[in-house]
């Protein structure tokens, strides 16, 4: 899979901007703040639909402007598709595909098939919890984008849950009706466990898909220093392994639920579910976070993202690969190993400030970016 | 921003569901330029909708007289009770030609985010209505999303151990939905393939 043409409107720095990518690889070089990453964060929202280094969308859109417009002409097995997402912060986003309106904005998730890696991903080794857990769902909603539904359902019923139960704490605490309020807590506990074991069932399949692919990809990138081991961890769940079996975990998630009611309803939030978890990365006996070493942590880092990379080309579709400010970070060795692990791909996005940083063997084409203005050299 | 009755029309206008303060704005300029007639006859028609349509005592569909059109209708069975949120479901149904039975509106759906639980709701009134013993089956049509699925599951285990048949429409409709916005084929199919919950 790879995107023909990108025409942004309003997006980030670029009021105005259309570019036409061959397959393979192809290298964004210009002055920082120019708008490289601007340019390849397009894609990766259009994948995902979200940014890999904001939460929000109003920073996607132009100062001053508002909306913006990614539009994407896609290459795949033969066949064009025509993606055009519209952002419009504190509205819904609007989609189409191939001209024609999508129920959804989210509908369009995971047509454009998409792997990023940057520098903020770092923050899947030493980061937070909710860092991991983003992985592994946006993976999972590129694998299967019926989990982009799963997972809204769930946050919500976790929104309204929370809801119940502050509501609840604070009645009691002012000695109001706290009570009543709670008897429909069975409802939301039924719902949290049935969309909850659906989510956790996919990530647990995920990982066991996953994992394989990362060691690999750790091997190769680290030229076989170490071994990379990543585990799924639950606390609600007891230290009990979990399998990804859906009837079994609606079980015991309603079973953890109804055990956490007491202290629940005393904290006044949710503390069961997969909005929670975590996963463990280990790198040989010990953990990654706290214990590897920068160069190891970024090594890691890498190798979720190329491993993920590479199941999604196993399972189906070769996804773009998309290399933001990467090979600036890493020493010669590993530049080298990077470029001949990514060359093969149907299409790599590769930005960086100084040409020379990127490695020889990775040739394509070459742009140039500098004051609004992307020129194709090579 | 705008000065006496101009600004209370901007304000009024902007209370309304779905009109932002720009379009709040553009309407109340387009009124302001509008026909003496015309503007007369907006503001009756908000009179007399305020003074003459009301709520059917039974189902809670807006009526004109005590009792809806539906309600009153000989030819419709009480075997059957379709639940829905507001009453525009009900038309979405109508639509479909596919139902012959009554409904029951509950008001919205159990939503703790806006402050609405059960007690909300005309939960009340339906669960008189079923001890009244005519109704064989309940069929719930709340929204296919989050809201909705949560309404559903409290009354099922309400009317559960009534009795009484309780059934869902069948998925098909977009899930995170509302059900006004389904097309009349697929709102069709959803109840002829209705399941049973309880
Ligand atoms: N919403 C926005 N509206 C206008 N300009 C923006 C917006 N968001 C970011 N920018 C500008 O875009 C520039 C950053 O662009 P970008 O991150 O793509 O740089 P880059 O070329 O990748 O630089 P580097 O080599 O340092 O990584 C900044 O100057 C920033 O002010
Ligand atoms: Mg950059
Ligand atoms: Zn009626």
């Amino acid at each position: 899979m790879h995107v023909r043409r990108l025409q942004l409107t309003d997006f980030r720095s670029w009021s105005q901007v259309d570019v036409t990518f061959p397959e393979g690889p192809s290298v964004l070089v210009g002055p920082n703040g120019h708008g490289k990453t601007n340019l390849v964060e397009s894609v990766g929202y259009l994948a995902t639909g979200a940014s890999h280094r904001v939460a929000g969308d109003a920073p996607l859109v132009r100062h001053g402007a508002e909306s913006a417009v990614i539009r994407a002409a896609i290459g795949h097995e033969g066949r064009e598709l025509r993606a055009d997402l519209t952002i419009q912060p504190g509205k819904s986003n609007r989609a189409r595909l191939n001209r024609s309106p999508l129920p959804r904005a989210r509908d369009l998730i995971g047509v454009l098939k998409a792997v990023v890696f940057a520098p903020e991903d770092l923050s899947l080794v030493r980061g937070e919890p909710e860092q991991r857990r983003r992985m592994l769902d946006e993976l999972l909603i590129a694998r299967h984008p019926r989990f982009a539904g799963v997972r809204a359902d769930y946050e919500r019923v976790v929104r309204q849950r929370n809801t119940l139960l502050r509501t609840a704490y604070l009645a009691r605490k002012t000695g109001g009706r706290g009570n009543t309020d709670l008897h429909t807590l069975d409802i939301w506990d039924r719902h949290l466990a049935q969309h909850g074991a659906d989510l956790l069932a996919g990530r647990l399949a995920l990982l066991e898909s996953l994992s394989p692919y990362v060691v690999k990809a750790y091997d190769a990138v680290s030229a076989g220093r170490g071994r990379p081991q990543m585990t799924y961890q639950a606390a609600w769940a007891d230290a009990e392994p979990l399998s990804p079996d859906r009837d079994l975990l609606t079980a015991r998630l309603a079973a953890a639920l109804a055990a956490a009611r007491a202290r629940e309803t005393e904290r006044g939030t949710t503390l069961v579910g997969p909005h929670r978890d975590d996963l463990l990365l280990r790198l040989g006996d010990l953990p990654a976070k706290g214990y590897a070493s920068h160069g190891e942590s970024w090594s890691y880092a890498l190798a979720l993202r190329l491993g993920a990379a590479e199941l999604l080309r196993a399972e189906a579709v070769s996804p773009v690969l998309i290399l933001d400010d990467v090979f600036a970070e890493l020493d010669t060795d590993r530049r080298e190993r990077l470029a001949a692990m990514v060359t093969h791909a149907p299409q790599v996005l590769v930005t960086c400030a100084v040409a020379e940083d990127v490695p020889a063997a990775m040739t394509g084409g070459r742009f140039d970016i500098c004051d609004g203005e992307v020129n194709r050299v090579v | 921003m705008y000065e006496g009755a101009l600004a209370d029309l901007v304000d009024e206008l902007g209370r309304l569901p779905g009109i932002g303060p720009k379009s709040a704005q553009r309407i109340a300029f387009h009124v302001l330029g509008s026909d003496k007639a015309d503007v007369d006859r907006l503001a009756d028609v908000l009179r007399t909708v305020k003074e003459q349509v009301r709520f059917c005592t039974v189902c809670g569909n807006v009526a004109t007289e005590e009792q809806c059109r539906i309600c009153r209708d000989p030819r419709r069975g009480d075997e059957l009770i379709c639940v829905v949120e507001e009453p525009k479901d009900i038309i979405a149904v109508e639509r479909t030609g596919e139902f012959r039975g009554r409904y029951h509106v509950l008001g919205g759906a159990i939503n703790p985010l806006d402050g609405v639980g059960p007690d909300d709701l005309r939960i009340r009134e339906l669960m008189m209505r079923l001890q009244a013993g005519a109704t064989k089956e309940v069929i719930i049509a709340t929204d296919p999303n989050t809201e909705g699925e949560a309404t559903a599951t409290y009354l099922a285990l309400m009317i559960g151990p009534m009795g009484l048949a309780v059934s869902r429409l069948a998925s098909g409709l977009p899930v995170g939905g509302d059900l006004e916005y389904a097309d009349e084929v697929t709102l069709g199919r959803a109840f002829e393939g209705r399941r049973l919950i309880q």
